[in-house]
């Protein structure tokens, strides 16, 4: 595995599935930031067989819901002076709010433009989504 | 308690809650006159952004009937929401003037956005294929009524399942009580939404088949709900056509069935029901939407605490 020096402050994203760590990085807009960050894809992992993992050498704020729903089985990994501070196991978010656009020609939420899209988890396996309105369903793909 | 509450989805109230209601119906229809004054001073408004008759009258009388008064528009054409009104603005005007709200939208889950922005109680009248409980209510009642009770029943639901709004609000209905046996006759273009079939029925491990004939089913029921297969869902005038005559229920049928099997109908019917079943004695859609008038009767009077 290749080495990355390790992070004094920053975040590592870790258990990404494989072939997601550039739809994260792309999600971040890591790609315009001036400090250092790293993808690593196709790292071996014992749990995973396969994984994406992501550096970033410095702190920075993300919606943790939008990335659970791009992918589930992520860790963040929050380190200060050195040492982690946080880890937090994301998982798919049981409400999304407008994330999720309802594709429902029927729904109330195609003509009353100021209602917020709301969707629920109704099944995590298959990543179904359901309009808190209509009851349409949406598989999640991507942000 | 139910007070003050919306009634969006018949999943909204629980099975204690709808006894209240059901066995309050039942006192209003043994002695209508102690209840005929109990909305003295209250103003219900009926919103109706879609055509209705049976629904908005059976509101409008129930209303009437408990001494209240009714305000409202019964096409939008005619009211403000022609000139671009929004619903959460339409809904907390209306609640400066009435005590309850009723609306009818042909888009769905309109009545859930009202109900976010409303101060007073709101009732889901019908919103576009979605749901519609309180034909929910009224189909319940009738059955309480001819049937004596609510589980162990073998119920054929006929029709348009896909966009019928009084099927899913049934199905997700009866799906609280036990032993409800379903069969759901359809033509393939016309079967039950997904999320009907995956969210309630399996979910609630309720026992059901899918068949094409009435034939096939109509001997094991104890009710069979026909309903119309409705022009304004669909996109497509062949469609229509194609399937608006799929089922008709006639006397040949009527004979293979139960004697004590009742044929439930929410109203309006095109062609699905011969009229030579009105005089059967199962025949049983008119009183369905008499009962229909006394459950709205008994909603009114619990959301407003007036009983």
């Amino acid at each position: 595995m290749i080495k990355i020096t390790s992070i004094e402050k920053g975040i590592v994203i870790d258990h990404i599935t494989a072939g997601l760590g550039i739809e994260i990085f792309k999600y971040l807009k890591l790609d315009g930031v001036n400090f250092s960050v790293a993808l690593i894809m196709n790292a071996h992992s014992k749990k995973l067989g396969k994984k994406d993992m992501i550096k970033i050498d410095n702190i920075i704020e993300f919606d943790v819901t939008e990335l659970g729903l791009i992918d589930p089985n992520v860790t963040i990994i929050t380190i200060e002076n050195g040492t982690i501070t946080k880890k937090e196991k994301l998982s798919l978010p049981s409400q999304v709010e407008n994330v999720i656009k309802c594709k429902n020609p029927r729904c109330v939420t195609s003509v009353e433009k100021y209602v917020d899209h709301v969707f629920y988890l109704v099944d995590e396996e298959k990543r179904e989504y359901r309009c808190k309105y209509c009851d349409e369903k949406t598989v999640f793909k991507g942000v | 308690m139910l007070k003050g509450r919306h009634l969006i989805d018949p999943m909204d109230f629980s099975v204690e809650e709808l006894e209240e209601i059901f066995l309050l119906a039942e006192d209003i229809i043994d002695a209508p006159e102690k209840f005929s004054k109990i909305c003295d001073g209250k103003i219900l408004a009926t919103l109706f952004y879609e055509p209705s008759t049976r629904t908005r009258f059976s509101f409008e009388a129930a209303m009437l009937r408990l001494g209240g008064q009714v305000i409202g528009f019964s096409e939008p054409q005619s009211s403000s929401v022609s000139k671009g009104e929004s619903i959460s603005d339409t809904i907390r005007t209306i609640a400066c003037y009435a005590d309850v709200a009723v609306m009818r939208h042909p888009k769905e889950g309109a009545p859930k956005v009202a109900s976010v922005f409303s101060p007073i109680p709101v009732i889901n009248a019908g919103d576009g294929g979605h749901q519609h409980p309180t034909q929910t209510l009224t189909d319940l009642l009738t059955i309480r009524n001819y049937k004596k009770r609510l589980n162990n029943l073998t119920v054929g639901i006929c029709g348009d399942l896909k966009f019928g709004r009084t099927v899913h609000s049934l199905i997700k209905a009866l799906s609280r009580y036990e032993n409800i046996s379903l069969v759901l006759i359809s033509p393939e273009e016309l079967v039950i939404p997904d999320y009907i079939r995956e969210e309630i029925i399996e979910k609630n491990e309720m026992e059901f088949r899918q068949v094409r004939t009435i034939e096939e089913a109509i001997g094991e029921l104890d009710i069979l709900y026909m309903t119309r297969v409705q022009r304004e869902r669909f996109f497509n005038e062949e469609d229509y056509i194609r399937l608006k005559d799929f089922y008709i229920l006639d006397e040949k049928k009527m004979k293979m069935a139960k004697d004590d099997m009742i044929v439930m109908h929410p109203l309006p019917r095109v062609n699905e029901i011969s009229y030579e079943i009105d005089s059967d004695a199962r025949a049983c859609y008119f009183p369905q939407a008499k009962f229909g008038m006394y459950a709205r009767m008994a909603l009114i009077a619990k959301l407003l605490g007036v009983k």
